[in-house]
């Protein structure tokens, strides 16, 4: 497995709380940020107005009522897709897993199609069931065809999810092209995006959410133990098959309810992890747990910066991930190469 | 692979050859007579033979023959392209869908609907500059040697990553009516196709395929590897170049006049190969089978439901995918990494 090494000769042990506290901050200004930017122009004393001292002027309802919450979900799916990733790259001993550009988010937003399309289901109570169930079908599809057990190379799982995804796409296209209708409101809901989700979503989503962080969390020191090999994590009391399902599960819940409440966003799950381990090292628990913090900073970032490119309008935030991401990724390869694979 | 084996024409070769011409030909026929105006595969061929009604000619020779005639262009130059590709790279999973050639010509077909309003013309020249622009910085970013190989391909994909991105943004800037036309466009679609949307086609077809037949032999040593096809005699520094160009050219012009149909260049070589089991680039049953592909693709697009037609592209792409798994599981058993190489027999 190749990954960005940390530079050698500094001390991980006071580097990594310095690492938390640094990503709790970003985490806060990115959030502050994302409440204060938006298509109305808002001086900060309003922002501060209407969360401190509210009194329902028209300022104060738009922060409370549209920019929080979206900066809640943009927490919470930030939080979800870099936890999945974290775990893809972990599970499947492979750099470049994201969960979003490996198809797993486009199987949830096909089940999602499916059920607005042929059952009708438009609540969110009603569609995270189909989310999850296209979630974990694409990850276990992605899973049997590119990587099986054990260390896979990053082009087979590449191409099974190029695969995959291509098939998922294809069957999205075709009931957009049957439902007329329904492709302006798919196309916005497809590109993935943090705007006009409806409120309820986020409380309907939560429970799921979670339980897939808990026990994604949960797995960290038994995913340290799987990275050693098959052999010593056996001896160390780990069963490696009950390790990769419950990590694939949880990836499963984390990506359905990203995808239900955001639409399909990829490349946050790759860039994350990647940069975390870079810094703090090779310790699960650590990737787990940071990743967890920077990716939110990430996704809410990228909201933040497609409201301020996209003026007056904006740009949604899974077109800014995947340009962004798609760079990252060719840097990747390119690295990855020159550190001799 | 000795000089003997490559001038002997064996008869399974031109047995697969010879029964996929004949099944394009009844996929032809069949896709001429479907439609809300039905005609039998008598009536048809009695049609072409100039034997049929006034109405049955005016409904044949203006709407269906040149859609199916474009469409067995589209897949002769997309699996031809696709051959030259994969022997290029040398790598079976190189074609111009995962290098990000299809995206990019999308994003220049799109950006000319888009951005500058324009008709068939216009896109096409698009596309061909999206394309080409795609290559050209791919192959930049892969650097010397780099088109060999694995890189190619995950270089393809964060590239393509990034045009979707762009394209997906193109579409929300936009009014319904227009993001509506550039769908049905990005997703490779054969409605609608006349004989004004052939004839550039045709043309590109004419001079191109014909040229890279006649460096069928080069491609064959360029197969086996550099110092093998130079100690042969084969100026690898000048025919590279100009195959990579050729079947650019090829995935230019298919894009151009349907937009982008996934998975042809990708599969139709690999199929083909599997039918006449010949080593080597196999470029005549590659663009049959390619013709044969797309022209069952569209076929299945029209008859598949009742309600509503279904674009060329994304059958393939519904299919094509399903190809590509199964590709790779058939590679993982043979414990190969990758999914196998071309000619590695």
């Amino acid at each position: 497995m190749v990954t960005i090494t940390s530079p050698p000769g500094r001390d991980l042990r006071t580097l990594r709380p310095l690492l938390l506290l640094g990503a709790l901050v970003a985490l806060l200004v990115v959030a502050l940020l994302s409440i204060a930017f938006g298509s109305n122009q808002l001086s900060l004393g309003a922002v501060l107005h209407a969360l401190f001292a509210y009194e329902g002027t028209f300022e104060d309802v738009v922060v409370r009522d549209t920019r929080v919450p979206r900066t809640l979900l943009g927490i919470a799916a930030g939080m979800a897709l870099g936890l999945a990733g974290a775990l893809m790259q972990s599970i499947t001993r492979n750099p470049i897993a994201d969960p979003g550009f490996l198809g797993i988010n486009h199987g949830a937003a096909v089940a999602i199609v499916f059920a607005l399309a042929a059952f009708g289901v438009t609540e969110p109570a009603g569609l995270i069931w189909f989310a999850f169930a296209g979630a974990l079908v694409a990850t276990a599809l992605v899973y049997a065809i590119g990587g099986g057990r054990g260390a896979s190379s990053p082009m087979r799982l590449a191409l099974a999810g190029v695969a995959v995804q291509a098939s998922f796409v294809g069957i999205n296209q075709a009931m957009q092209l049957i439902n007329t209708h329904s492709l302006d409101k798919m196309r916005f809901w497809l590109v993935g995006s943090l705007a006009n989700r409806e409120v309820d979503a986020l409380t309907v989503l939560l429970p799921f959410f979670l339980a897939g962080v808990v026990l994604a969390l949960l797995l960290g020191r038994s995913l340290n133990a799987l990275a050693l090999g098959e052999d010593t994590a056996h001896g160390l009391g780990t069963n490696p098959l009950l390790v990769r399902s419950a990590g694939l599960l949880a990836v499963g819940l984390l990506c359905g309810a990203a995808t239900a409440a955001c639409g399909p966003i990829a490349f946050v799950g790759l860039m994350v992890p990647q940069l975390v381990r870079g810094l703090a090292g090779q310790d699960e628990r650590w990737v787990l747990g940071l990743s967890v913090l920077v990716a939110p900073v990430l996704l809410l970032g990228c909201d933040v910066l497609g409201r301020v490119l996209g003026s007056p309008g904006e740009l949604q935030v899974g077109i800014v991930t995947d340009v962004l991401g798609g760079i990252v990724l060719v840097w990747l390869v390119r690295r990855l190469r020159a550190v001799g694979r | 692979m000795s000089r003997r084996t490559e001038l002997r024409i064996g008869a399974r070769p031109t047995v697969v050859v010879g029964s996929l011409a004949v099944t394009t030909f009844v996929l032809v026929v069949l896709s001429i007579g479907t439609g809300d105006y039905a005609l039998t595969p008598a009536e048809v061929l009695r049609t072409l033979a100039g034997q049929g009604s006034k109405f049955d000619y005016l409904v044949v020779t203006e709407q269906r023959l040149p859609r199916v005639l474009v469409a067995v262009l589209i897949g002769m130059a997309l699996a031809l392209a696709g051959t030259v590709f994969q022997v290029l790279t040398r790598n079976p999973l190189g074609s111009p869908d995962i290098i990000g050639f299809t995206t990019g010509s999308a994003t220049g077909g799109v950006v000319t609907i888009l951005v500058f309003g324009a008709g068939a013309g216009a896109v096409a020249l698009g596309a061909l500059a999206g394309g080409l622009g795609t290559a050209l910085l791919v192959s930049l970013l892969c650097g010397s040697r780099g088109l060999l190989g694995d890189k190619l391909v995950l270089i393809g994909i964060g590239v393509s990553a990034v045009l979707v991105g762009l394209n997906s943004y193109l579409l929300t800037k936009v009014a319904i009516g227009d993001a509506a036309q550039a769908v049905t466009w990005m997703v490779g679609n054969l409605a609608g196709r006349g004989w004004d949307h052939l004839l550039p086609l045709a043309i590109a077809v004419a001079v191109l395929a014909p040229v890279v037949f006649c460096y069928g032999r080069p491609l064959r040593m360029l197969e086996m590897g550099d110092p093998l096809a130079i100690g042969i005699g084969v100026d690898v520094n000048r025919v590279r170049p100009l195959l990579f160009g050729l079947a650019v050219a090829l995935t230019a012009a298919a894009t151009a006049s349907a937009g982008p149909v996934p998975f042809i260049a990708l599969a139709a070589p690999q199929l083909a190969r599997r039918l006449t089991r010949l080593p080597g680039p196999n470029l005549l049953p590659s663009a049959v089978m390619g013709a044969a592909l797309v022209v069952a693709a569209d076929y299945l697009g029209q008859r598949l439901l009742e309600s509503s037609l279904l674009p060329v592209g994304v059958v393939t792409a519904a299919l094509g995918g399903g190809y590509l798994a199964w590709l790779l599981l058939v590679g993982r058993r043979a414990g190969v990494s990758g999914a196998g190489r071309p000619g590695g027999s």
